[in-house]
């Protein structure tokens, strides 16, 4: 009797603090703020309407890919995944990952080009190809206000903290690092542009600059360039991990896919 | 395939004022641009967007450069009897597109 008291206690402590800590990461003590937030009304609005965000013209384009047939295996996604793909939702929250048989991490655009090559045996699409974004914006676009969950995977680790390395590196002719503007100047303007925390929440993006969605690769090298550094090739395991270093830190932030930039 | 997103209600009171909201995939192409051989790329955009219920225009717009690509166009207009709506955008290289929506007047 008395050990089951104890027992009983033990959970009842373990409930209060896991209830204290739910509660703590919703009011106050996070202070993370999405790029959502620090855009303007309009824009805000713009992303929340369905009909009035341009990224939903591709996510629409999506759903049309995902139910094409394609490649020498004539397939299309819906035939293994489902028609509804339902099967996706979540996905995006957990990318980049650590396919089956492999040991390098492919972020989301990475792990379509593999279920071409590998399962519709169909060539892979280049990078910022409309058809991969907007397959990317389709699949991505089932976990919107899911919050992000890096999987466990410990082989990420060392990626992760390559990730981080780079993110705190001085580069570029301007000698700045990704950390000394989207840490400590994060909020304050730059020529009249608010600077955001860099949180990767909504991609792939349907960015006004741009006019087209595009996808965190073509974000972070407009950055690189931005302090004049030499933006990698669009091949590099760079971006990877420097996603999976973002996405760690923008770990429990809601998916807003597609989300709408200035 | 022309990739349409349109906001318009289902149904609407005689007389009310109701907005029509309509969102197209176009590239914009602004026809300043040079392209990699230096020659300037041909502009590609919509030229003039249209509505029209159950046949009369009811919304007319002519499009320039830099509106935007991928346009959306809001407007409104009053609901005097049920019908159709249609929408349609033309444009250089001989881009047509259209979309239908029913709203029934009550
Ligand atoms: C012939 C069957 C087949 C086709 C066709 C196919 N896939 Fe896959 N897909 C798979 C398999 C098998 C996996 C691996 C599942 C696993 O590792 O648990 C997978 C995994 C995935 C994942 C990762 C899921 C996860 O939980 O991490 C995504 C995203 C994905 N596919 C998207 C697509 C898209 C988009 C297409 C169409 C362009 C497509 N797939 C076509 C079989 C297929
Ligand atoms: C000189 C300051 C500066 C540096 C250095 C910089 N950025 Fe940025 N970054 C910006 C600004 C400003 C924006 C927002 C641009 C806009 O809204 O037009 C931005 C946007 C972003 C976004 C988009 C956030 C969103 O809401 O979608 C990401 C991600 C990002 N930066 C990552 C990085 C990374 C990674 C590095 C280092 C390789 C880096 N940035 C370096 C200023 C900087």
């Amino acid at each position: 009797m008395r050990r089951r008291l104890l027992v009983v206690g033990l959970g009842l402590v373990f409930v209060a603090t896991y209830a204290a800590a739910q509660v703590g990461s919703q009011s106050g003590a996070d202070k993370r703020r999405s790029g959502y937030r620090d855009m303007g009304e309009a824009l805000q609005k713009m992303q929340d309407d369905d009909t009035a965000n341009p990224g939903m013209l591709f996510v629409q384009l999506g759903s049309q890919l995902w139910a094409k047939p394609a490649g020498v295996a004539n397939k299309s996604c819906a035939d293994c995944h489902g028609a509804d793909a339902a099967s996706m939702k979540g996905v995006a929250t957990r990318y980049p990952a650590i396919p089956a048989g492999s040991d390098r991490p492919l972020d989301l655009e990475g792990r379509i080009n593999l279920c071409r090559t590998q399962h519709q045996s169909a060539d892979p699409l280049p990078p910022e190809n409309l058809d991969l974004l907007a397959l990317a914006a389709f699949v991505a676009h089932q976990s919107r206000g899911l919050p992000i969950a890096p999987p466990a995977d410990p082989r990420l680790e060392a990626f992760r903290q390559q990730g981080e390395e780079i993110y705190r590196r001085r580069q570029g002719q301007l000698n700045l690092s990704c950390a000394i503007c989207h840490d400590d100047n994060a909020g304050k303007k730059l020529a009249g542009i608010v600077i955001p925390e860099a949180h990767p929440t909504g991609y792939p993006i349907y960015r006004l600059e741009w006019q087209a969605l595009g996808s965190l690769k073509r974000r972070l090298r407009n950055c690189m360039v931005g302090i004049r550094a030499e933006a990698w090739p669009l091949d590099a395991p760079e971006y990877t991990a420097l996603e999976l270093y973002l996405m760690e830190r923008a770990k429990g932030l809601k998916l807003e896919t597609p989300a709408v930039r200035p | 395939m022309s990739n349409i997103l349109v906001n318009a209600p289902k149904t609407a009171k005689r007389g009310d004022v109701v907005e029509i909201k309509a969102l197209i995939m176009h590239p914009m192409e602004t026809g300043f641009r040079p392209g990699p051989n230096g020659r300037i790329i041909p502009r590609n955009i919509i030229e003039r967007f249209t509505a029209t219920w159950n046949g009369a225009e009811i919304f007319a717009m002519d499009m320039s450069p830099a509106i935007a690509a991928n346009p959306f166009v809001s407007f409104f207009a009053q609901a005097n009897e049920s019908g159709t709506v249609v929408l349609r955008w033309t444009g250089d290289e001989g881009f047509a597109a259209e979309h239908r929506v029913d709203i029934t007047v009550a």
